[in-house]
Parts: C-alpha cells; sequence; structure tokens
C-alpha cells in the first residue's frame, strides 16, 4: 500500500501490538535467531577453511594430503550443519510469520463483524479490503521477513569483520574505509529516484483512473462517438507516463551496476593489499583467497540492509493501519442481562426518537409512532428523503440518539440484537446474494431447513419455476450479486429467503422495484398472504401499493412530515397529496 | 506474446545493444579470477610488487569499464522496454474503441482494465529484465565453465556436472512450487473474497444474525491458506541448503581433485583459486536466473492474455451512407430478430413497427422482456441476427457510423457522468455547444436546480463516476447530457426511474414542448411514463404482443391491461378503461 510516514511514537506503539501477536511465538522466533547465527557463523568459516585447504596445496610436490583430508571433511561437516541449520531457519520463519499473519486476519475479520454500520458504511470496502489483504501482507514480508534479513545481515557484517580483523587488521581497515561509499552511492540513488518513482506512481494512478472511467463506460464512449476523444486523453497521460517512467526505471536501475563498481574497487584493494602482504609474508595465499571472498560477500548485507529499512517503515506503516482497524471502536456492547423477546406480537412503538448521521444535520426529531400487531406501516416519499434511515433504527444497524423503540413493550436496546433482528424479516432495494449455491442462499436464516421447506419458500415467492430451469436447479452455484441472474430473479431469492424464516415483523425496502410489475402482482399476492398479522414496515415509490396501509409515513429530506392513513393525508392535501397528485396528473 | 514483438519496432537498436552491453560487462567479470590468478602465480610467487600493482589497476579499470557498459546496457532496456509498453498500451485502448458492444460483453470490462493496467506492467517490466538479465546469467554460467576448461580440462568437467546438478535442482523445486504458489494465490483470493462479500452483505448477514457463522467461514478459508503456504513454503526453503551443499561439495571436490594435479605440477595454487572463484560466481548467477524465469513465465502469460484482446475483431463493418433528409428522425424495424452471441434464444423475435419523425414511441414490458434490446438497435449497439433496422430510411448496417451515433443520443438505464465538471460531461454530447445551449438541455433534463445548487455551477467538479451526485441527479444530468447533442432521435431507456412521479412527469411534459421534429423513445415499466405515447410497443418475453395507443391497448392488449391494472388497481382500470 502507500507509502505512510507515520512519527516515532507511533511506531513504538504499533511495534508493541505486533509483540503482542509473536509472543505466542517466541520460543520459534529465538531458536530461529540462534539458528540464524549458527548459519552465519558457519558461512563465514568456510572461506577461512578453504583457504586453509589452498594453503596445504602450495606446489608441485609441495601438497599436504592428510592435512587437507581434515579440512575438507571439516568443510563437509560444516556444509551439512549449515544447510540443515539454514532449512530449519527458514522454515521457524514461515511458520511464525504466517501463524502471525492468520491471527491477525482472523482478529480484524472478528472485529468487522463488530463494527458499527456507521464505519462501514463511511469506508469504503476496497480500503478495508485492501488492509485486510494487501496492508497483511506488506507486513508479513517487511516486518517478519524482513525482520529476520536485517538482522542476519548485521550478523554477517560483523561476523566478517571479526574474522577478517582476526586475519588481518590492515586490509578490514582498507575493505571498512572503502565500504560505506557503496552504502552512500545507494542511498544517493535512492533518494534522488524517489521524487521520480512518486510522479510516476501519480501518473499511473492518473492513468489507472481513466482506464477505469473509459473501459467501464466504453459503451457510452462509443454512443457518444467520444473514441477519439477519449484516445487523446488517454494519449497524453501515456506520453507522460512514458517521459516519468523512463527517468524512474533507467535511474533506479543504476543501483546495481554502481554498487557492484564499488564492490570491484573493494575486491581490487583487497586484492592489492593482501598480495603486498603474502609478498612480504604476513599473510598466505589461502588467507588471501579467503580474504577475497569475504570482500565479494560483504558488501552484500550492506545492499539488503538498505533496502530493509524502508521495507520495515512501510510495513510498520501498514501495520498501523491495520490495527487502526482492529482498534476501531466496536458497535454498543449487548445488554448485560438481556430481556428475552419470545413469540413476539409485532407491536412497536416509536417514543421520542432522535436520530441524525452526524451532529450538524439533524434528521429525525421528537418522532413518535405506535403500530400495533398485524399493521402495516407504509413509509413514502421522494428520492433521496432517508427512507432507509427507518430501516437501519429498526434493525438496530444505527442506535437512536435519544428516545426509544419497544417491540412488544421491550426497549430494542435491551434485548440482544440478534434476538431482534431473528424477529424481523428483511429485503433490501439493494439485492445481495452470497457465493454459494441458491438453496444455501435461500436457507440462509434457516441452514438445517429441509428441502421440503426450501421449495415451499421458493414457491411462495415466485422463485421456484425460474430456479427449476437453472441448469443445476437448487444446487446451482451462483457467484456474490448472482452474476447470470436477473435483478428481478436475484430479488426473488431474496423474497424466498425471508419466506424461510416468516418473521412477526417485516421491512421491505422497495423490494419489488426491478421486478416487473406482472411478476410484482403475483408476489404482491404472496406477501399479503405473508404479511397477515405481521407487522410490516414498506418502503415503495408506488403509492398503489401502499394505499391500503394502515399508517403511511411521508418523509421529505430526512424528516417525517407527515403521518396518517391515505385519505387522511389527501384531505389533508400537504406533501402527500402532492406526490398523488404527480401520479395521476397524467 | 509473439504477436506482440511487432512493438518493438523502431527500437530493434535499444533490444540488441541492452544485452550486448550487458554480455560486454560479463566478460570483464569473467577475467577477474584470471587476474587473481595471476598476482598469486607470478606476482606473489616472484616477488613481484610492480606486477601485483599493475594486475589491481587492471582490475580497477576493469570495473569501471564495465559499470560504463552496465549503465549503457541499462539506459537501453529501460528505453526499450518502456517505449514497448507504452505503444502496447495504446494499442489495446485504440483497439478496444473499435470493439462493438457484441465484443466488448464477451471479453467484459474487468477483465480488460486489468490487461491495460496490471499485465502491461508485468509485460514491461519482463522486457526490461529480460533485455538485462536473460543473456547475461547463462552466459556467466557458462562462461565460468569455458574459463575452467581453459585452466584444466579435468577440473572443468567438475564444473559441468555442478551446473547440471543445480539446473536439475534449481529447476525441479521451480517446478513443484510454481503450481503450489498459484493454488496459495488462489486461496487468497478466496480469503479476499470472503472480506469483500462479508461488507457488501453487511446487512442482510447482520439481519440473519450471520456474524458468528461468518467469523467462522472465514476461519475456515484462512487457516486452510496459512497451511498450503507452510507446505510450499517448506519446499522452496530447501532450495538454498541444497544449492549450498552442492556447490560446497563440488568445491571439495575440486580442491581435492586440484590437490593432486598440483602435486603433479600441471596445476598451480592460484589457478585452483581461480577455479573456486568461478564457482561462486556460478551459484549467484543460477539463482538469479531461477527469479528472472519466474518472472518471464509470469510476464510472458500476461503478454498472451493481452495479445488475445488484441485479435479480438469488431463484428462490425462501418457503412458509408448517410441518412435520407426527407426521413431524418424516422424509425422502422421490419422482421428484426435478435440473439446475443453465446445465448441459447432470441431476445427478440421478429418485431416490427415504424416511428415516422416527432413521434413519441413507448416501450413497455416486464424485466427481461426486451426492452432494452430492442432500443439498443436504433443507435446499432448490436446487429440483428434477422431482418433489418432502418434509421433515417437507410439500414443502419450501411450508414457511416459517426452519421448515426450522431443523430441518436440514448439515456441508459444506468447514469454515469465521469469525472470533471457538469459542464465537461454535457460537451460529451456536443463540443461546440453554447452556454445557453447547455442551459436549455439542463431546464428540459429537469436538472437546473441540480446545478444551480452546487456552489461551482457548471464548472461544479464531477468525482470519478459521478458518486458525488445522488442517482437521481445523476439520471437528469445524463438526460441532459444526450439533450445537448441535438438529436433526431431520443431514447430514455429506463432513465426516470429514480425520480419521483413529479418529476418524471415534467421531464416527458418538457421534452414533448422541444423540437417538434425530435422522434422520441421511452422505455418503462410504468404505465404512466407511456401512455401518452403516439405508439406504444408492448414486450413481452422478446415478442410485440401490441402496438397502439394507451386507449387502443387497453381496450385489447390483455398483457397491457395486466401491467396497467397492476400500478393502478383494478377497479381504476376498469373506469378509466
Amino acid at each position: 500500500m502507500a507509502k505512510h510516514k507515520i512519527d516515532k511514537d507511533e511506531q513504538r506503539a504499533v511495534l508493541a501490538r505486533v509483540m503482542r501477536y509473536i509472543r505466542p511465538h517466541l520460543p520459534k522466533l529465538l531458536l530461529s535467531l540462534l539458528l540464524s547465527l549458527i548459519v552465519v557463523a558457519l558461512t563465514l568459516y568456510v572461506p577461512i577453511l578453504v583457504g586453509r585447504a589452498i594453503d596445504c596445496i602450495a606446489g608441485a610436490g609441495r601438497v599436504d594430503f592428510d592435512a587437507l583430508a581434515r579440512v575438507l571433511t571439516t568443510i563437509a561437516v560444516c556444509v551439512v550443519l549449515t544447510a540443515a541449520a539454514q532449512w530449519l531457519q527458514s522454515d521457524l520463519n514461515n511458520r511464525v510469520t504466517y501463524a502471525t499473519v492468520r491471527d491477525i486476519r482472523r482478529d480484524a475479520f472478528a472485529r468487522i463483524q463488530q463494527l458499527p454500520l456507521s464505519y462501514l458504511d463511511s469506508h469504503p470496502t476496497g480500503d478495508v479490503v485492501s488492509r485486510m489483504i494487501a496492508d497483511v501482507d506488506t507486513f508479513a514480508d517487511g516486518l517478519l521477513m524482513g525482520f529476520t534479513q536485517l538482522f542476519t545481515g548485521v550478523m554477517t557484517i560483523a561476523g566478517t569483520l571479526i574474522f577478517m580483523l582476526t586475519l588481518s587488521p590492515v586490509i578490514t581497515l582498507a575493505v571498512v574505509v572503502i565500504t560505506p561509499v557503496s552504502l552512500l552511492v545507494a542511498n544517493f540513488i535512492a533518494k534522488s529516484t524517489h521524487d521520480m518513482f512518486v510522479l510516476q506512481s501519480k501518473t499511473r494512478g492518473e492513468q489507472t483512473a481513466l482506464i477505469d472511467e473509459a473501459i467501464l463506460e466504453q459503451k457510452l464512449v462509443q454512443a457518444f462517438g467520444r473514441e477519439d476523444e477519449t484516445l487523446e486523453a488517454f494519449d497524453e497521460i501515456n506520453e507522460r507516463l512514458r517521459a516519468c517512467s523512463l527517468r524512474a526505471v533507467f535511474f533506479s536501475s543504476l543501483t546495481n551496476p554502481c554498487t557492484r563498481f564499488v564492490n570491484s574497487l573493494v575486491y581490487a584493494a583487497v586484492a592489492l593489499c593482501g598480495a603486498l602482504s603474502a609478498i612480504s609474508g604476513t599473510l598466505t595465499i589461502g588467507m588471501l583467497s579467503s580474504f577475497l571472498s569475504y570482500a565479494n560477500q560483504y558488501t552484500k548485507p550492506f545492499n539488503e540492509i538498505s533496502g530493509v529499512i524502508t521495507e520495515l517503515q512501510n510495513a510498520l506503516a501498514c501495520a498501523g493501519r491495520i490495527f487502526a482497524l482492529i482498534d476501531e471502536p466496536a458497535q454498543s456492547p449487548e445488554p448485560e442481562k438481556p430481556e428475552a423477546l419470545d413469540s413476539v406480537r409485532g407491536e412497536v412503538s416509536l417514543s421520542d426518537v432522535c436520530f441524525s448521521y452526524t451532529p450538524e444535520r439533524k434528521l429525525i426529531e421528537h418522532f413518535s409512532l405506535d403500530v400495533k400487531p398485524g399493521q402495516r406501516v407504509a413509509i413514502v416519499g421522494p428520492t433521496g428523503c432517508g427512507k432507509t434511515t427507518m430501516i437501519n433504527l429498526l434493525m438496530r444497524f444505527y442506535d437512536v440518539d435519544a428516545g426509544a423503540i419497544r417491540v412488544d413493550g421491550h426497549e430494542t436496546r435491551r434485548v440482544t440484537r440478534s434476538d431482534l433482528r431473528r424477529n424481523i424479516g428483511m429485503v433490501l432495494q439493494d439485492t445481495w446474494l452470497c457465493a454459494g449455491t441458491i438453496r444455501d442462499n435461500i436457507a440462509m436464516g434457516k441452514p438445517d431447513a429441509t428441502d421440503e421447506e426450501i421449495v415451499a419458500a421458493a414457491k411462495a415467492a415466485h422463485a421456484h419455476s425460474f430456479i427449476r430451469r437453472l441448469p443445476g436447479g437448487y444446487q446451482t452455484v451462483i457467484t456474490e450479486n448472482g452474476g447470470g441472474l436477473s435483478q428481478g430473479q436475484k430479488q426473488l431469492l431474496c423474497i424466498a429467503r425471508v419466506m424461510l424464516c416468516l418473521p412477526p415483523m417485516l421491512i421491505l425496502d422497495e423490494a419489488t422495484s426491478s421486478i416487473d410489475t406482472r411478476t410484482e402482482l403475483k408476489i404482491q399476492d404472496a406477501f399479503a398472504t405473508m404479511m397477515q398479522g405481521r407487522t410490516s414496515f414498506i418502503v415503495a415509490h408506488r403509492l398503489s401499493t401502499i394505499k391500503s396501509a394502515d399508517v403511511i409515513l411521508v418523509m421529505r429530506d430526512g424528516r417525517v412530515v407527515e403521518q396518517g392513513t391515505h385519505e387522511a393525508l389527501l384531505a389533508q392535501g400537504g406533501f402527500y397529496a402532492q406526490l398523488h397528485q404527480a401520479q395521476y396528473a397524467n | 506474446m509473439k504477436k506482440l514483438f511487432v512493438y518493438f519496432k523502431g527500437y530493434g537498436r535499444e533490444c540488441v545493444l541492452g544485452p550486448l552491453f550487458k554480455l560486454l560487462e560479463a566478460s570483464f567479470e569473467l577475467i577477474i579470477p584470471l587476474i587473481v590468478a595471476s598476482i598469486i602465480d607470478r606476482g606473489i610467487a616472484s616477488g613481484d610488487g610492480g606486477h601485483v600493482a599493475r594486475m589491481v589497476l587492471c582490475m580497477a579499470a576493469l570495473g569501471l569499464v564495465g559499470l560504463l557498459a552496465a549503465v549503457t546496457a541499462q539506459y537501453f532496456a529501460a528505453k526499450a522496454a518502456i517505449s514497448f509498453s507504452t505503444r502496447l498500451r495504446h494499442a489495446l485502448m485504440a483497439h478496444i474503441q473499435t470493439l462493438s458492444y457484441t465484443e466488448l460483453d464477451t471479453l467484459g470490462t474487468s477483465t480488460l482494465i486489468t490487461r491495460m493496467t496490471s499485465d502491461v506492467n508485468q509485460v514491461q517490466s519482463g522486457v526490461n529484465m529480460c533485455l538485462r538479465l536473460l543473456l547475461r546469467s547463462p552466459f556467466v554460467v557458462f562462461g565460468a565453465m569455458v574459463m575452467a576448461f581453459t585452466i584444466d580440462v579435468r577440473c572443468a568437467l567438475i564444473f559441468a556436472a555442478v551446473i547440471a546438478v543445480l539446473c536439475a535442482i534449481v529447476f525441479s523445486i521451480m517446478l513443484v512450487t510454481i503450481p503450489k504458489y498459484r493454488a496459495v494465490q488462489g486461496q487468497l483470493d478466496s480469503v479476499t473474497a470472503a472480506t469483500r462479500e462479508n461488507l457488501n452483505g453487511v446487512r442482510v448477514l447482520r439481519a440473519f444474525c450471520k456474524e458468528d457463522a461468518e467469523t467462522e467461514k472465514f476461519a475456515r478459508r484462512n487457516q486452510l491458506l496459512t497451511r498450503m503456504q507452510l507446505a510450499v513454503g517448506r519446499i522452496s526453503a530447501s532450495m538454498n541448503p541444497l544449492t549450498y551443499v552442492v556447490i560446497n561439495a563440488a568445491v571439495i571436490a575440486l580442491i581435492h581433485s586440484g590437490a593432486v594435479r598440483v602435486q603433479l605440477g600441471t596445476l598451480t595454487q592460484g589457478e585452483v583459486i581461480a577455479l573456486y572463484n568461478y564457482m561462486s560466481q556460478i551459484l549467484v548467477e543460477l539463482v538469479k536466473m531461477a527469479n528472472l524465469i519466474i518472472l518471464l513465465t509470469k510476464a510472458w502469460a500476461c503478454g498472451d492474455r493481452i495479445s488475445a484482446v488484441l485479435s479480438v475483431q469488431s463484428s462490425q463493418q462501418d457503412g458509408g451512407r448517410t441518412f435520407e433528409d426527407a426521413q431524418r428522425g424516422s424509425v422502422a424495424f421490419e422482421d428484426v430478430s435478435l440473439r446475443y452471441s453465446g445465448a441459447g434464444a432470441d431476445a427478440l423475435e421478429h418485431v416490427t413497427f415504424s416511428a415516422r419523425p416527432g413521434e413519441t414511441i413507448g416501450v413497455i414490458g416486464g424485466t427481461g422482456s426486451g426492452k432494452s434490446s430492442l432500443v439498443s438497435l436504433i443507435p446499432r449497439f448490436y446487429d440483428a441476427t434477422g431482418g433489418r433496422v432502418r434509421v433515417g430510411g437507410v439500414d443502419v448496417r450501411e450508414l457511416k457510423k459517426d452519421v448515426l451515433r450522431d443523430a441518436v443520443a440514448i439515456v441508459p438505464q444506468k447514469a454515469v457522468l465521469f469525472k470533471g465538471t457538469i459542464r465537461s460531461n454535457l460537451l460529451w454530447g456536443n463540443e461546440n455547444a453554447t452556454e445557453q445551449d447547455l442551459l436549455d438541455a439542463l431546464t428540459t433534463a429537469q436538472a437546473l436546480d441540480v446545478v444551480e445548487a452546487k456552489p461551482g455551477r457548471l464548472d461544479e467538479p464531477v468525482e470519478q463516476g459521478g458518486r458525488n451526485f445522488s442517482g437521481g441527479q445523476r439520471q437528469r444530468l445524463t438526460i441532459a447530457r444526450a439533450l445537448v447533442k441535438k438529436p433526431d432521435i431520443l431514447i430514455l431507456d429506463d432513465s426516470a426511474s429514480a425520480l419521483d412521479y413529479a418529476t418524471d412527469a415534467s421531464l416527458r411534459r418538457a421534452i414533448r414542448q422541444m423540437d417538434s421534429r425530435l422522434t422520441t423513445f421511452i422505455v418503462s415499466q410504468r404505465a404512466s411514463s407511456v401512455r401518452f405515447a403516439d405508439q406504444i410497443i408492448v414486450l413481452d418475453d422478446g415478442c410485440v404482443v401490441g402496438i397502439g395507443t394507451h386507449d387502443a391497448l387497453l381496450a385489447d392488449c390483455p398483457v397491457y391491461q395486466e401491467i396497467y391494472a397492476s400500478q393502478y388497481g383494478k377497479e381504476e382500470a376498469v373506469s378509466r378503461g
């Protein structure tokens, strides 16, 4: 994800959180660190052994085969030990990393189940998903893998220095003096290319936005004959992207050749000092050979470390974003001693309810309504008048700011949410189906329903005939959002879903708006049966469907402006009368 | 992928010079162990400090020349790769503009977007890495072996064996892990999907109290992912230890057989060190090569997907004719049938009707009855699979596409605005529209109040997808956009669904009062929206079951009666009919 800079205190807090996740795996982590020490020590020891072996073969007739055999055996043992330790270490690291990732994802998901809808409504799905998936991955790669890499790197550098010092302090000094140049070069390149990369990703983002829009709405582009203009706009960004990508890619690709060059200087310096010391007899040829292999691998960890540090910071930023999600306050807790909501009659009363999404914009103020069991309440009003607010409150997706909503005399905040929701059947305007079989979808509210019950519910919702004609019948697998099904069919499934449980209260949110009017007519018959004896709240545009309601709530700009029966409201000559007039005026 | 190579055209020089300079650098690297051997065997053995100094200078010089060669190579590689991807993106975008609705439906928008973005990026970095490394790594590996042969044939045989064994290890591990990593990616997608689904369906899931069940389902998928990651991790973790063992076993063998030959005097100590150094170079390059191959197979697959899109050809040919002036604005369907590509049944069957210029035609019917299909034939979004569609007196297949689409304005069901301003969106209809044209269109579309409520008025910014406007506002603005075009034929495809009845009615009234030659098609499910049309076409399951005025249909079209009754209540249907 995007690189966010976070300050030191935050970093510390995030680290502490990370530690809490790692604590159960601490023994594994410590063992892994120990193993990495062993690996580093042995890998550094091998070049020395090779040097000794080479010293055993000074020249023709001067080869010490006994000593050579001993050294070679030691090398073999070291190599096998190193390999075993290496393998074990990566396995341990994987275990710690993947387990931590799993735990964090589990916690994040569990938290999402607890978050109030106000949070989920105000945060785009993509954002939450990217925290759960991409951020957690970046965090795992960067922080856990990066940490072990950093540790191994530092240990390698320290170990190399120690081994080199024991061989020859002078040459070591030469190496130590030249190495920072490599770091400086790498750093310089990273710094100077940073802006180019920022520009590149900005331009790329711009282009992606254009591509998204143009391709998503390609049909519209063609309908308006805007092909040339679209391509022109695209090419303009494409050309800018080319220019800045070339700079970014080229300049960043200089890091490797440049550090390689510095390394070759180090190598040359070692060769010079080493050869001169060898001539003066203070260094054996084998030792020189060891030095040369050190010179080759010594600079490598430096390059890795400089990469790891930016990765670590990025990983911390990602971890911060994930923990921000996990730490998000949950919805108000369930009551400690919840009142039971059994055999509900369906009496609903709202008394003096106040509610608003944001304090600046007051919506519902001191609203009261009494609904007797089995009554039908219609909620009407023009587009965007806030009809869904009523659903949010009745279902307790949102809590009222003041006042109370009671079901059968129980205040809804004193019963558990699940008890309340189990007693309300809901069909929303935005049909939503989960990935799975048709059967799974209908049985959502009652997973142990028998096949007969499911077919009966589908028949009642007029969904049976089209389900039967699907290739797999009730076992047909559909994707999320029911790809392949028409809007009307999806709606029928949502209705069947409610038909199966048939709770004592119903909320129907323009449930039939995208079903053709003839099917709707049939469904309304089924609805009528379903609503018999059940308290129902219906949100609809069609005045004809709500004329039979016991109470009509007329909403406008988020407020309930009128309430009463059809006749009474018409007689009143207010907003409802206007709406009604509009439908029949022409 | 191979078809994409044409986009390298003009950059052949870069494509050749890049790898060439890279090889130059690699050759310099291969010389270093020989220099070290010379330092040891001549310089140190004979105590010749001058020779040592000369050789070290030589090394530094090789390093510098290598740097220059590498920088040149990187530049050419970057230039070739980026020019390639820039052209590729352009070609894709241009190609997509030529596809007809049929191809767009088959390919799907999300596919196209992925091809244009992440696939092109993958190909770009694949090309870049390929130009830089594809030749270099094998060159170093085999170069090291060749150098070994020049030093000592017997010892070089160890090299040959090691290279074979290492290749076998690296590639068999890759062969095993690549499909497993793909499976891991698939499982990660399923975890992502579970999260997304949970968030999208949060209201329904909570209404059904599925929080715990969902958490459990997620935990199962999450756990499976972890298990798969561990399994594949365990295999790929064996790559480093195994290659390490093999290389060092070879080093042991090398020193041992070297020792024998040094004893005999056929090899020097310095040469043994040189051989040892070559061995180290091999390992580094082999690992690089393995990573490169993974990257390349991915890039190649992306390239294949891109060229698949490029090879899709539009199923429509552009005609050359213009309208017959006397019939501008007329529409006639002659026994028209339409079957979408891949569909099992006709979406429209034997539809015949004609609309004279200036008429208002209502199209009504249930969901899936073919209303949208019918009107989408007028601007030739699809070609009729049977019969003939005439617009302005000419078969649409013979008309120039630009001419046809300039004359027809359609307001689609889904009201979409584009990023920019209200003005820039309205100008889609006509680049040269005046301020007054825009205001007139807004007035007719009942959208003037939308604009007036915004602080920026016509220059109010529109976010991507128009999400800073409500559904109803978007609908009215898209209607205005179509009106700016001043079309001969206006099609409202259920485009007033988010409007309340009052606004819908004023909209229709305003459209009626416009230019009298404007032919209007109103597609709707509401009888109230079409009842004052000159002709109403009633569709049922792709067939026309009635054409006529409201009163005529109410008298003798059972389907229309049913629709009307369902919306107005039975008594009224009777009393008004």
